[in-house]
């Protein structure tokens, strides 16, 4: 049984706790079920399932710290980790950087455990991968697919009377359909806490039809266009700026957000005035974890509000060098949509280029947050207000910056790996070069 | 992909083991008379359920990671993980099962019976049965990488200490930050198969490198400059730099033995220096690529079109698929590059990261060509894919990073000959117009097919009628994979070749991480596309 409750979780923590003998002690403990089903060429390839439970312990004596990791829970197992922990603790240096365990904690509640996606078992996984398969043999069309469940809990403990319990599911689909000729190239992927949202079927539809619609693409002058990102597409960006919010980069000059003379951008206004990105572990659709992995409350947190910096991560000896509040690196982000469709953004598109998703993103210069990647499976030519025809694969040099500067309109947000995010329209997206990659 | 193999200060979150106190790296594992009663256990049960085919693999993975930052030590992880891998073929499907920590026979017998069980499942939805490529049985064999000193038993105080005085030599010398970071990774695995093979490797690599950080504090610009080495199939033995490893010119680079001090000192001078380099002009350009740059090149462009499952849509849902499909091979005259291009599949070049014994099922290794005088002659095939390309025998080069992943096709080194007429860099340089020297590897990007790709570096020098006329910034190069290699004009000769390499290569869904090598020496590419990335924002 991997999934432990609330209360046998916190009979095994508040044990280990009672062993040591050590300055600080913090047990976390984690278990999991995931499995997973892959096929491609219309066949299965691979399938498995595994089960995971796990305590790490660790030991804090002045600023050293040790960790041990154990998978028996007898009595006599869980003293011998503590002991480990400590031994290893004693022999470590001293961490400069170290800073105090945290005390008792409140954490939002976050409902994000569905009873249907635990209940995944094999036959589900084939059932899903059949419901893709079949559709796309039945058109000469093959896909290529992947899906993982997973139903886990972690709950964290330590002797300054922090304890938190969290479980969670989750659900991903993806695949890949292919024309028989090669030409031709669709994608889709979705995620969800809660698996009966997920149809795989109808999923697959979408992709045969981006695979259909994209064979004899005609190449475009590579140049500056408008674009209508899909949300993943657009997604795949923005995390990256996300992600590149820590404060102490910025305080330290080398990031983004860092200016001459060791300011930061923090209250400045960087973006259109439309973009407000924030983060919330107790939205319905995208529930996230109510601690971070130091046992930090995850909170509602904006990023940026109007276009204006609102918020860094830190850690917490940075956040308490700069006396500011220790906020944690977010799970999903929420890019506030507006009531716009997919479609109601293409209809009110004179020119411009529909990007399914992105691919091979990678930062060029992290002070302008420039990344070149590739469009994938999916990019078409609209023309008043229509999609007219498939075109080639572009390349792309840009920042997440200079395109949320270039917003034209923002449609409604959708749930894209964890997180909300809307189609954007921008313009004067910078292509370089085309690809001939289908 | 490449994944985090070049740079990145973040661990890959993949999963490496539990950790333990250093001292446990230093324990002997199982010994082999186990270790085969362990294998046998597996392989009958295997037999008497009605595999026709049955691997085992008993692996102890071994990982210690030293990171420091300016002058401080930011963590140590000493990580191990146990346990054992069984797969099978039973009604001509494949079925894996995987046990942690097993130490008993009666473990491994079940863990058979699983991976029966599961490809008797499986077997219901498969197209085709699996054609293994027959091999035949070493008997009881082992094989032993090649260092003169463990790294792991080097004590961690004097690997701190060296990153620490590499820092230290960066901050001396103008840098305002320094990350560096030392990884070691020690496989011991010990594989059995129904063919009659006990074979048991040791493995060890090593990979030191460091980032400088140099701030205009006058503009708020900031320029980096990486380390120059290689992630190396090596003990400790690769610190310990002698002149001979060494090669001169605009700056030292380094082959089997790596001066960590040094490149720093002088990295921190480079970073500096690029904060009033010369942005780029963009346009067409001749390019003098160096080999700890162009390992990259070579990897993305070459390794991974010629994995024989890409080219036939196994990973179309993730990595991608191929544009040197079947019928280019078939027809003998796919002019990949230019005549001066020969590319060299290898699992045996001492030192590489790809280099062992044998493969993952089996299969002892060798080399063999990819591209022979421009000419796309062969792919990376293991057992159950030789028979699609006509090939009697498996290449060896599967691959799985750890005993719970099922093992699959892997890239092995990928690397470009040397030339064979004598020539130096400096011979080269002297007859280039306009053109861009660039040294290390940066930022990385193709696409899903590997046509189209977009690279960096981490030292751009501009080449003005035959000299080096200064450093530039901003520069990234875009190509065409086959326009790229057919422009090729020369490559210098062995005296230039040298190894790169990523520790962290990615592939696969759930996605597993593997470690290789690509060597060359410094080529020529001419009238390649330059553009220049700076912006503002």
């Amino acid at each position: 049984m991997a999934i432990l409750s609330k209360e046998q979780a916190k009979k095994i923590i508040d044990k280990v706790l009672a062993f040591s003998k050590a300055d600080e002690i913090s047990a976390s403990l984690s278990g999991s079920r995931t499995g997973n089903i892959r096929y491609a060429r219309n066949s299965v390839s691979t399938s498995g399932e595994t089960n995971d439970l796990s305590l790490s312990v660790t030991a804090v004596f002045g600023k050293k710290s040790g960790t041990a990791t154990i998978n028996e829970f007898d009595d006599a197992s869980l003293e011998k980790t503590v002991r480990r922990a400590e031994e290893i603790a004693k022999l470590a240096p001293d961490n400069p950087e170290y800073v105090s365990m945290l005390g008792a904690q409140q954490y939002v509640d976050t409902h994000a455990f569905a009873d249907t996606t635990a209940g995944i078992d094999p036959e589900y996984r084939a059932k899903a991968a059949f419901g893709s398969i079949e559709p796309c043999s039945k058109k000469n069309l093959t896909a290529a697919g992947y899906m993982e469940d997973t139903s886990g809990f972690t709950a964290l403990g330590n002797n300054k009377g922090l304890f938190g319990y969290n479980k969670s599911t989750s659900v991903g689909f993806s695949v890949t359909v292919r024309t028989a000729d090669g030409t031709g190239s669709g994608f889709v992927q979705r995620d969800y806490n809660d698996s009966s949202k997920l149809n795989s079927q109808t999923a697959t539809e979408i992709a045969m039809q981006k695979a259909l619609a994209s064979v004899n693409a005609k190449a475009l002058e590579p140049g500056k266009y408008t674009v209508i990102l899909e949300p993943t597409a657009a997604h795949d960006l923005i995390i990256n700026m996300i992600r590149s919010m820590d404060g102490r980069s910025a305080d330290e000059g080398r990031s983004f957000l860092g200016k001459k003379g060791g300011q930061t951008r923090l209250g400045e206004k960087l973006l259109d005035e439309r973009v407000t990105i924030y983060s919330d572990p107790a939205n319905t659709e995208i529930p996230g974890s109510p601690f971070a992995f130091d046992g930090r409350p995850q909170e509602k947190v904006a990023w940026f509000e109007k276009g204006v910096v609102k918020n860094m991560y830190y850690s917490r000896f940075w956040a308490e060098k700069k006396g500011v509040k220790a906020i944690p690196p977010p799970g999903g982000i929420i890019f506030q949509g507006g009531n716009e469709s997919l479609a109601d953004l293409i209809k009110g598109t004179e020119k411009g280029i529909l990007v399914t998703r992105f691919w091979y993103i990678r930062a060029v210069d992290p002070q302008t947050l420039l990344y070149t990647g590739l469009t994938r499976d999916g990019t078409f030519y609209i023309e008043n207000g229509q999609i007219k025809y498939p075109v080639k694969n572009f390349r792309f040099n840009e920042s997440p910056v200079i395109m949320l500067n270039n917003v034209e309109a923002i449609g409604k947000a959708v749930r894209t790996a964890g997180s909300l995010i809307p189609p954007l329209k921008i313009r004067d997206f910078t292509f370089t070069s085309l690809s001939d990659a289908v | 992909m490449a994944g985090l193999g070049t740079g990145a200060f973040m661990l890959p979150g993949l999963a490496m083991g539990r950790p333990v106190s250093p001292e446990a790296l230093l324990m002997p594992g199982d010994d082999v008379a186990m270790k085969k009663r362990l294998a046998d256990a597996a392989l009958n049960a295997a037999k008497s359920k009605g595999a026709s085919y049955a691997d085992v693999r008993i692996g102890r993975y071994l990982n210690q990671y030293v990171t420091t930052r300016e002058d401080k030590v930011e963590n140590i992880v000493n990580t191990e993980s146990y346990g054992v891998g069984v797969r099978v073929i039973a009604n001509g499907c494949w079925g894996f099962a995987a046990v942690v920590d097993a130490k008993s026979e009666a473990q491994l017998a079940k863990a058979a019976e699983e991976a029966v069980a599961i490809a008797k499942a499986n077997s219901k939805l498969m197209k085709e049965p699996v054609q293994l490529a027959p091999q035949k049985g070493f008997g009881e064999v082992s094989w032993k990488a090649p260092f003169k000193k463990n790294a792991f038993e080097v004590p961690i105080r004097e690997k701190a200490d060296l990153l620490l005085s590499v820092n230290d030599a960066a901050m001396k010398n103008g840098a305002n930050y320094v990350n560096s970071i030392l990884f070691q990774v020690n496989e011991q695995k010990y594989f059995a198969s129904t063919d009659g093979s006990y074979i048991d490797q040791d493995i060890h690599r090593i990979w030191p490198l460091f980032n400088v950080t140099a701030i205009d504090p006058k503009s708020g610009k900031f320029e980096t400059r990486r380390s120059l080495s290689a992630p190396m199939g090596m003990g400790y033995d690769y610190l310990q730099s002698n002149p001979a490893d060494k090669i001169t010119g605009i700056t030292t680079r380094y082959n089997k033995g790596y001066d960590m001090l040094e490149d720093a000192t002088a990295a921190s001078i480079q970073a500096k220096e690029k904060l009033t380099a010369k942005s780029v002009e963009a346009g067409k350009y001749d390019l003098i690529l160096d080999p700890s740059h162009l390992w990259l090149t070579i990897h993305e462009s070459v390794g991974h079109p010629l994995e024989l499952d890409r080219v036939l849509g196994y990973e179309a849902n993730f990595a991608g698929t191929s544009f040197a499909t079947l019928d280019k091979w078939q027809s003998k005259n796919f002019q990949y590059g230019s005549k001066q291009v020969n590319l060299i599949a290898d699992k045996t070049q001492v030192g590489s990261l790809g280099a062992v014994g044998w493969d993952d099922e089996g299969v002892n290794t060798k080399q063999w060509d990819l591209v022979k005088d421009g000419v796309l002659v062969n792919y990376q095939a293991i057992r159950d894919q030789a028979h699609i390309i006509g090939a009697e025998e498996s290449h060896g080069c599967c691959y799985a990073d750890s005993w719970s992943s099922v093992q699959f096709q892997r890239m092995p080194n990928v690397s470009l000959a040397a030339g064979k007429t004598p020539l130096s860099v400096e011979e080269m340089i002297k007859d280039v117009k306009k053109g861009i020297y660039i040294i290390g590897d940066g930022s990385f990007s193709i696409d899903q097919q590997r046509y189209n790709f977009q690279f960096g570096g981490q030292l751009y020098y501009e080449i003005k009628d035959g000299k080096i006329a200064g450093m530039l910034k901003d520069v990234a190069y875009q190509s065409n994979t086959q326009e790229f290699w057919n422009s090729c004009v020369q490559v210098c000769d062995e005296r230039d070749y040298r190894l790169g390499g990523s520790f962290f290569d990615g592939k696969g869904q759930p996605m597993q991480s593997s470690a290789v090598s690509h060597g060359s020496s410094t080529a020529r590419f001419n009238g390649v596309n330059v553009i220049n990335t700076a912006r503002k924002i």
